[in-house]
């Protein structure tokens, strides 16, 4: 039995919307995504199964609406509307993105809505949130990541090259996980208050937030972060902290050894690879072991000291362009040394550490006679388990189960 | 003020760095009461942040790292040296009081302690315990290390953030300590319903790869049921929209330098309005009215809108798109979102605390803002032990002289 068994969500089918839903369902909800006639237009967004558009074949909608019922409904018509309340008074969680003043202007807004239900939890997911002097501007996922911060962190050295936006919508996803944090404490003050109350998520705050030094570093010291190749943005250049391996593919060398038992299973390695030859920094890896700890203070007091610590860095980097990503990544690992492969996507569902965790699931669709591999639920709960219960639903598939008794 | 969303959970925090600390915040600004646990003997570095730049001032040390201060905001903190028996006896009495215990070392680490989830049960029947590592609690990579570039690279982020032909861009921060954090105040959360229905706790077993991967679903069925891979030429290009239906949409340059500009045409109409704006020859090129045509020629589509941008102050272009209802928006600098952004203030994004060595700082807010129970941020974090008189003393009812006796003992 999921964590969020009995409690039932119903969820206006949007960009911003969709991963708060989906989290809610893999959490045991029961989560009854909204549609308007003809379908929600997520399910114009590719990619397709077999490449092939249609209603059924977005699988950009199979990912976003797993564990969830679908119900088509006109908001637009006021039978539809009748229909929606009625829904809603049955409902604990309203979830929605629409412009600020859309539900509104058709009636069915968190004051209306109260009215039929008034231990309702509304929230509402926009671009700015619904007050103040940015809220009615236009926007995608790409133009807030822009205008909060994370696309200035992300890219490369060379800055005549544009700044980068880090794929898959993250700035919905990240409204999306907040909305998640914040129905649920909502949901546990009305357990205590019998209370509802209305949440107004922010996309262009939650992304400002999610930033890390880019923002700290400015609230408190004033100094600005500068977008670095494939590592933090820093306010002055720091070394790389990417390799291209012997398989061309990646490995992220990311703190390089700072401790005795570090460098010396680095210098081993070294040895046992026959590579001591071709690196003269060697002995420097032998002095590491000498050092309690290295750190940034240390290396930017003391030269010998930065010498040292350099010479970790070039030896993991030498390493890894001498095996392969996983090569490098196994290996550097299983020595207690912390790096990571550059994985695909699709690498992820083939490892073998994230199978055996069961990470990767397989969801049936009886539709298409198959079962397909999808990412599983990342919460692992073992007293509730989170899980994909069901495929996405087909359009208007549970009209007769959902609204049926409502009529 | 309004009410508080949380104000009867306890949580016994063993959590550090961002994705635990990180967690753990959310919750104290809804009014948790957090107790965050140090370790007396190292004082605390075990959280590199505690010392870590960037600083405020020229002063440096321990209670002078800005992260560790912005993630740590509205906890208690107290001291317990886990390696005497006397501080293990304490832990145990706050154990019997919390709802939560969490923390985000390596995999292991809190069972070799003691305080494994069997051990934490034994002590009370219905406790929740999360933990939070980069691989997980259990599985082949179990003992590996992570931080946020690592879980990053392994759950699929860093490769695809960026354009064709080059390195991966990857994400220019911890990324997924944000994010894992999040996870994890999800997983918290979720586990207290559970336990508010049914009166049982639990363990619930975070992984920050794992929550990487589970934000790049439709990469991964695109691979599973289609068997296309990411790796691919043109691929990734993470500019570009990733559902096929928004040409232009991409980042171009504008005078000046290192100045940007974000631009996304969502349907036809836009294009054409946007078109009609530049009002060149090149926009009423055969094609470009449909989505279809635009996507077939939008690398030569791309040169040219950025050649026009080049022309434009980032502001001033952007202000005049939105005035046309494209979406547009300048990248924005550090120091623009948040000294220069009528939104950001209007939403009191970035509360002020007084810190007992720092001095008033300027913190992350909160994104979303509840009508009942808003949260609050007005207590900074905590210096080392700061708050063991009140938690040992009120909390646990130990008397003065027997607080005094711990400390004296190097307990605390």
């Amino acid at each position: 039995m999921g964590a969020l068994s009995g409690w039932r969500v119903v969820e206006l089918s949007s960009d911003g919307a969709a991963f708060a839903g989906k989290l809610l369902a893999e959490l045991g909800a029961d989560v009854i995504v909204v549609e308007p006639p003809g379908g929600s237009p997520q399910r114009g967004y590719g990619p397709f199964l077999h490449d092939t558009p249609g209603p059924e074949n977005s699988l950009h909608w199979w990912h976003y609406n797993t564990s969830k019922r679908g119900v088509v409904i006109d908001l637009e018509s006021e039978e539809g509307r009748d229909t929606f309340r009625r829904l809603v008074t049955g409902a604990d969680v309203v979830l929605e993105a629409e412009r600020p003043d859309r539900l509104a202007s058709l009636g069915i807004d968190y004051a209306d809505l109260c009215t039929v239900r008034p231990d309702l939890v509304h929230c509402s997911i926009t671009p700015f949130g619904r007050r103040g002097p940015r809220h009615d501007e236009q926007a995608t996922d790409l133009t807030v990541l822009a205008g909060a911060g994370p696309v200035w962190s992300c890219g490369y050295d060379d800055h005549t090259v544009p700044p980068v936006r880090g794929a898959g919508n993250q700035g919905y996803q990240t409204a999306g996980v907040w909305a998640a944090m914040s129905v649920l404490t909502a949901l546990l003050y009305r357990a205590e208050s019998s209370k509802g109350q209305h949440l107004d998520v922010s996309m262009h705050a939650a992304s400002n937030v999610t930033t890390e030094m880019a923002t700290y570093g400015w609230l408190v010291a004033r100094r600005e972060v500068q977008r670095q190749t494939g590592r933090h943005a820093a306010p002055r250049p720091t070394g790389d902290t990417q390799v291209v391996c012997a398989d061309g593919r990646f490995l992220n060398t990311g703190v390089p050894p700072r401790k005795p038992i570090e460098f010396k299973a680095l210098y081993e390695w070294l040895v046992e690879l026959e590579l001591t030859e071709e690196f003269p920094l060697a002995v420097l890896l032998e002095m590491g072991g000498h050092y309690e700890h290295i750190g940034i203070a240390e290396i930017e007091e003391d030269p010998m000291i930065g010498e040292v610590f350099g010479a970790g860095r070039d030896a993991v980097a030498l390493i890894a362009s001498r095996l392969s990503a996983s090569e490098a990544f196994l290996g550097f690992q299983r020595r207690g040394l912390p790096v990571g492969a550059v994985f695909a996507p699709e690498d992820i569902v083939q490892d073998p550490h994230f199978i055996a965790r069961g990470f990767p699931v397989q969801v049936h669709h009886e539709d298409l006679e198959r079962s397909f591999t999808y990412p599983g639920a990342a919460i692992r709960m073992n007293g509730s388990p989170a899980s994909i219960s069901s495929r996405a639903p087909h359009v208007g598939e549970h009209n007769a189960e959902v609204l049926g008794p409502l009529a | 003020m309004g009410a508080s969303a949380l104000g009867h959970v306890r949580i016994c925090d063993f959590t550090g760095q961002l994705a635990g600390a990180g967690a753990t915040r959310h919750l104290a600004a809804f009014g948790a009461q957090v107790i965050r646990i140090e370790d007396p003997v190292r004082k605390g570095r075990w959280d590199i942040l505690r010392g870590s730049p960037p600083f405020k001032d020229e002063r440096r040390g321990n209670e002078f790292g800005a992260a560790f201060q912005n993630h740590n905001v509205g906890k208690l903190g107290i001291t317990i040296d886990m390696r005497t028996d006397r501080g293990r006896e304490l832990l145990t009495e706050l154990v019997r009081v919390s709802d939560v215990v969490t923390e985000n070392f390596a995999a292991g680490v809190v069972e070799r302690m003691g305080f494994g989830y069997e051990r934490l049960r034994a002590i009370k029947a219905d406790i929740i315990y999360v933990s939070n590592c980069g691989f997980g609690q259990t599985g082949p990579y179990s003992g590996f290390k992570s931080w946020g570039p690592i879980a990053q690279a392994v759950g699929g982020l860093t490769l695809t953030s960026g354009l064709p032909d080059m390195p991966p861009a990857g994400w220019g921060y911890s990324y997924m300590d944000h994010h894992g954090g999040y996870f994890m105040t999800v997983g918290i959360l979720a586990a207290l319903c559970h336990r508010l229905q049914t009166g049982e706790g639990q363990w619930v077993d975070m992984s920050c790869t794992e929550a990487a991967a589970a934000l790049l679903g439709p990469a991964v069925l695109d691979y599973t049921v289609n068997g296309r891979p990411t790796r691919r030429e043109g691929s990734p290009n993470s500019n570009r929209d990733a559902t096929g239906t928004m040409v232009p949409h991409g980042i171009y340059a504008t005078t000046g330098t290192d100045n940007w500009i974000a631009i996304s045409c969502r349907e036809d109409r836009e294009w054409a309005v946007l078109a009609a704006e530049i009002d060149e020859g090149w926009t009423t090129t055969d094609g470009l009215q449909t989505v279809a045509g635009r996507l077939a020629r939008q690398d030569v589509l791309d040169a040219e809108l950025d050649r026009w941008t080049r022309g434009h102050d980032r502001h001033e272009l952007a202000a005049r798109l939105q005035t046309l209802g494209i979406p547009a928006a300048a990248v924005a600098r550090p120091s623009e979102r948040m000294d220069h952004d009528p939104a950001t203030e209007a939403w009191g994004l970035w509360p002020t605390v007084d810190h007992a060595a720092m001095g008033e700082v300027r913190v992350d807010g909160m994104p979303v803002h509840l009508s009942e129970t808003d949260w609050v941020i007005d207590r900074a974090a905590p210096l080392l032990g700061a708050d063991n008189d009140f938690v040992f003393g009120e909390i646990l009812g130990l008397s003065e002289a027997e607080i005094a006796d711990l400390r004296d003992e190097g307990v605390i």
